[in-house]
């Protein structure tokens, strides 16, 4: 009791902490507060109302199928991935560097392009019929929404599945072999539970985005959450059931995340003995191997890079391209825009959360740091959703404007910057900061002198990550979209959900030229961490 | 062989040759406290009763810690790892608060101001300089009150000081570490501090710099006028460069003194072992005499009773005889000097003796103390008093 009593009296508590918590706790209400005026029009309805609206059998078909949607795609691209991974990391393929750029590229054509790509190439005018002379049928529903997703989100699993391949030492597996295990058993015994964690990151990653995806599935027809959400709102007008469909898929998304913090909790596979690891095993394929390896890669990359970039290509070609470029810059002018200043706004929030959670952790800086996940969590057309009703009623003057469009962006992405940020503090040694103190500067002029200079690889990173997925960002784009606002995604997405695939070829262009440049960032931050 | 730690004789005898893991023996309060020699006026700042508790129920980091430091003083901290001494450092710095006690630099309590007012200087153990600035930038960076050109001149004559003037565009990524060190010690320096705290400043770079480093600090320390307070877990280099040692053990002060002091007048079995090594003995005193298993010793002070005494390894004479009181049961060539472990009943002793000795594993030797043995663990009244 005299101890804690002592404990309080005499420690000052710094006055940045005070002010950086103060921040963050305004940040994780601007996060949290939306949601709740979601909730407040879902329960506008009476009680038999909403059970009638939840019992329909169409609500319980929109839970079937994005379940199918997301274990369509989360086995498929576990299929691609892990092959690829292993290849890359632990066999002797020829040209694995190449492989690896191969593997991540198709992170530049977003869901809704890719689905773009599959919808061109099929049907009458479609490219495969104009070149090769026979038609496909236009792909839809779970099929085509599986194959649209999967080629574009697989790599998130690869980068995950690759870092843990590397990470793996190998004495772990000799050891198993000399226990008598059959490489089978090694791989399923040993390999398979390291694994795991890496698993259970990038399933985390592309369930969430399945399930917030709007684009791909809209294209693709496929009734799922989000689609739903949007055609409720836009087209029938019903708010209520919108709102409890949001409702719903927030719940599905926050059930997801917490699976997965608890099944990785139990999943603690580092090496704990002493001494270093030996390093890697690399397997030798022998001639076949390598051209069965080099098959299934230019497979996977036929399909995911060189399909879309094919298509594309085959209907830049039809049309008048010249005549569109004022259009298309336009357009690009507008989504920068929206992506810049949102860019800007995250690291600034991110700033004050990342320098709590390093340098004064405290359950408060836990529980603020956890709200600025919430934009990350929570499906994308729910949480903007929620910003509509939250400014129709709380605040009517922000209504479709560009700051309310920047601010939701810059919530919704703050997982994003605060991630490269926060590392970028934990590599930034407190003692610097002490020096600056020591040496008579205050905390003002130390954070403005020395750490922020120290982390400003961090910031600028967190800003290009959110600026270029601003920059494609489709479905808060839609909902909150200002009058006249007509970024490329928007633009690209209307024309081809109303079959104007030619005319959409360059907003789609534009998008993937643009992607390729967030892909080049996170090879160069992969290259950087790999060492 | 009945005794089943003996059995495995060598190993037992390596690890725990008498010199005792020694348990927390201090008692508290200031001891010894013997002022610096070569002060000349009241001390610069006076430490009292400073105490930190990090966790409520645990045992406090830093413990009613009381000394002093005079000006030009160079004082070391010194202890094992977690007994508190960086705690106590970074409590002077301000860049951790005391739960209870004050610490006046000049008369003035500074207890409660912040570091970038107190203006006493840190070098840390990564020597914390700003990555993104220059040698000449970093040195300058404390430097922001003063007019630009006097600010120049002064960087200038810290980097000649140290030696440095060449390497004033460099990056800190592009020294080495000993030259990192020294930029660390120019920022400090620059300022005039009249208190320098170090933090294990020679912990990050090897064996061969260290020492010639710890001589080269202590000189511009010493030429600069600033007073240092040194952390350091190692014994060898407090001895070395201190003008005065405090011994910690969790969380409290052991003993003040001059090295000469600690080394030959430990007040304690964790003292004694910790600075150089002792075999701790128990004897019987009266006055300056005590009967101890090497037969009768002479005392460095009278006492009565049952005392324990440290004997340093150096203070044992092995005597070869066919019929010897103890075995030698492992021995350690060092070049300047060897290690010699012996039995003696129960007991397990270790002795330094000269490179010259030749003396085999397994032989009988006699032991004689040929010097004033000193004993530890006494009353704390009964030491200061005299």
């Amino acid at each position: 009791m005299a101890i804690s009593s002592l404990n309080t009296g005499r420690r000052r508590i710094p006055a940045a902490r005070l002010i950086f918590s103060v921040l963050g706790l305004m940040v994780g209400a601007l996060m949290v507060l939306p949601l709740w005026y979601l909730v407040l029009r879902a329960f506008e309805a009476d009680f038999e109302t909403v059970m009638r609206l939840l019992a329909r059998p169409r609500t319980v078909q929109l839970m079937l199928n994005t379940a199918a949607l997301t274990a369509g795609v989360l086995a498929f691209s576990t299929l691609i991935a892990l092959p690829m991974a292993w290849l890359v990391s632990r066999t002797d393929l020829v040209g694995k560097r190449v492989v690896n750029v191969l593997a991540v590229m198709p992170l530049a054509v977003p869901g809704y392009v890719m689905a773009y790509a599959l919808i061109g190439l099929a049907g009458n005018y479609g490219f495969l019929n104009q070149t090769f002379g026979f038609a496909l049928p236009r792909p839809q529903g779970w099929w085509g929404a599986t194959l649209a997703l999967t080629l574009y989100t697989f790599p998130y699993l690869y980068l995950n599945l690759r870092a843990a391949f590397t990470g793996l030492d190998q004495s772990l597996e000799e050891s198993a072999r000399a226990l008598g295990c059959t490489p089978r058993q090694v791989f399923t015994r040993v390999t398979l539970p390291h694994l795991m964690p890496a698993l259970l990151a990038g399933w985390l990653v592309i369930g969430l985005y399945v399930i917030g995806d709007f684009g791909a599935v809209a294209l693709m027809r496929y009734e799922v959450f989000s689609y739903v959400i949007y055609i409720q709102y836009s087209a029938a007008f019903d708010r209520v059931y919108a709102s409890w469909l949001a409702l719903i898929l927030i719940a599905i998304a926050l059930t997801v995340v917490w699976w997965e913090s608890r099944l990785r909790e139990g999943a603690h596979y580092a090496r704990t003995g002493s001494g270093s690891g030996v390093g890697t095993r690399i397997t030798r394929l022998g001639p076949l191997g390598q051209v069965a390896g080099w098959g299934f890669v230019s497979s996977v990359v036929i399909a995911s890079i060189g399909l879309p970039v094919a298509v594309l290509a085959f209907w830049m070609t039809r049309g008048p391209l010249a005549a569109s470029l004022p259009a298309v810059v336009d357009s690009f002018g507008q989504s920068l825009s929206v992506a810049v200043p949102s860019a800007m706004l995250a690291a600034l929030m991110a700033l004050p959360i990342a320098v709590l959670a390093v340098r004064y952790p405290s359950p408060l800086s836990t529980l603020i740091n956890r709200l600025a996940f919430i934009g990350y969590a929570v499906p994308a057309l729910a949480f903007a959703l929620a910003f509509v009703f939250f400014s129709l009623q709380g605040a009517p003057i922000l209504y479709q404007t560009h700051l309310l469009l920047v601010s939701v962006y810059a919530l919704a992405f703050l997982a994003l910057a605060l991630g490269p940020i926060r590392s970028a503090l934990y590599q930034a040694r407190p003692s610097v900061e002490e020096a600056a103190r020591a040496l008579g500067h205050g905390p003002v002029s130390t954070f403005a002198r020395v750490t922020l200079p120290t982390i400003r690889p961090g910031i600028i990173a967190g800003m290009v990550l959110v600026f270029v997925i601003a920059m494609k960002e489709l479905p808060i784009a839609f909902l909150l979209a200002p009058t006249g606002f007509r970024p490329l995604s928007i633009t690209m997405f209307s024309r081809t959900s109303e079959g104007m695939l030619l005319e959409a070829a360059p907003y789609a262009a534009a998008i993937i030229v643009f992607s390729a440049l967030f892909v080049g960032f996170v090879l160069r931050h992969d290259k950087k961490a790999g060492g | 062989m009945d005794n089943p730690a003996a059995t495995d004789a060598t190993r037992t005898a390596f690890e725990d040759a008498d010199i005792r893991p020694a348990a927390p023996t201090c008692p508290a309060g200031l001891i010894g406290g013997a002022a610096y020699a070569g002060a000349s006026g009241p001390p610069l700042m006076i430490i009292e009763g400073l105490k930190r508790v990090f966790r409520a129920g645990e045992r406090p980091a830093v413990d009613g810690v009381t000394l002093d430091v005079y000006e030009g003083e160079l004082l070391a901290l010194l202890g094992p790892s977690g007994c508190g001494k960086t705690t106590t450092l970074r409590m002077i710095g301000g860049f951790e608060q005391p739960d209870a006690g004050h610490i006046r630099m000049r008369g003035v309590d500074i207890t409660d101001l912040p570091p970038e007012k107190r203006g006493i200087g840190f070098v840390f153990q990564d020597y914390a300089l700003f990555p993104h600035l220059d040698v000449f930038e970093n040195v300058r960076f404390g430097l922001h009150k003063l007019p630009r050109k006097e600010a120049a001149a002064r960087v200038g004559e810290m980097l000649e000081l140290v030696g440095l003037s060449d390497l004033a565009k460099r990056k800190p990524h592009e020294l080495s570490g000993g030259q990192q060190q020294r930029v660390a010690l120019a920022r400090t320096l620059a300022l005039a501090p009249p208190l320098v705290l170090l933090d294990e400043p020679f912990s990050n770079l090897d064996a061969a710099m260290r020492v010639e480093t710890r001589q080269e600090v202590r000189a511009l320390l010493k030429k600069s006028g600033s007073a240092g307070i040194l952390v350091t877990h190692d014994q060898e280099e407090a001895l070395a460069l201190a003008d005065r040692i405090v011994v910690m053990e969790a969380g409290k002060v052991c003993q003040i003194g001059t090295p000469d002091e600690i080394y030959r007048h430990p007040v304690s079995s964790f003292v004694a072992s910790f600075i150089g090594r002792s075999n701790i003995v128990t004897g019987k005193a009266e006055g300056l005499g005590a009967e101890t298993p090497f037969g009768r010793v002479e005392l460095s002070k009278a006492v009565n009773g049952t005392v324990d005494l440290a004997v340093r390894p150096e203070q044992i004479l092995l005597e070869p005889h066919e019929e010897g009181e103890a075995e030698v049961i492992g021995r350690e060539y060092r070049g300047h000097d060897q290690l010699y472990w012996v039995r003696k009943g129960e007991r397990r002793l270790l002795v330094i003796s000269g490179p010259a000795e030749q003396i085999e594993v397994g032989a009988r030797v006699n032991l004689r103390v040929c010097d004033c043995v000193v004993p530890i663990n006494q009353d704390i009244q009964s030491l200061i008093a005299e």
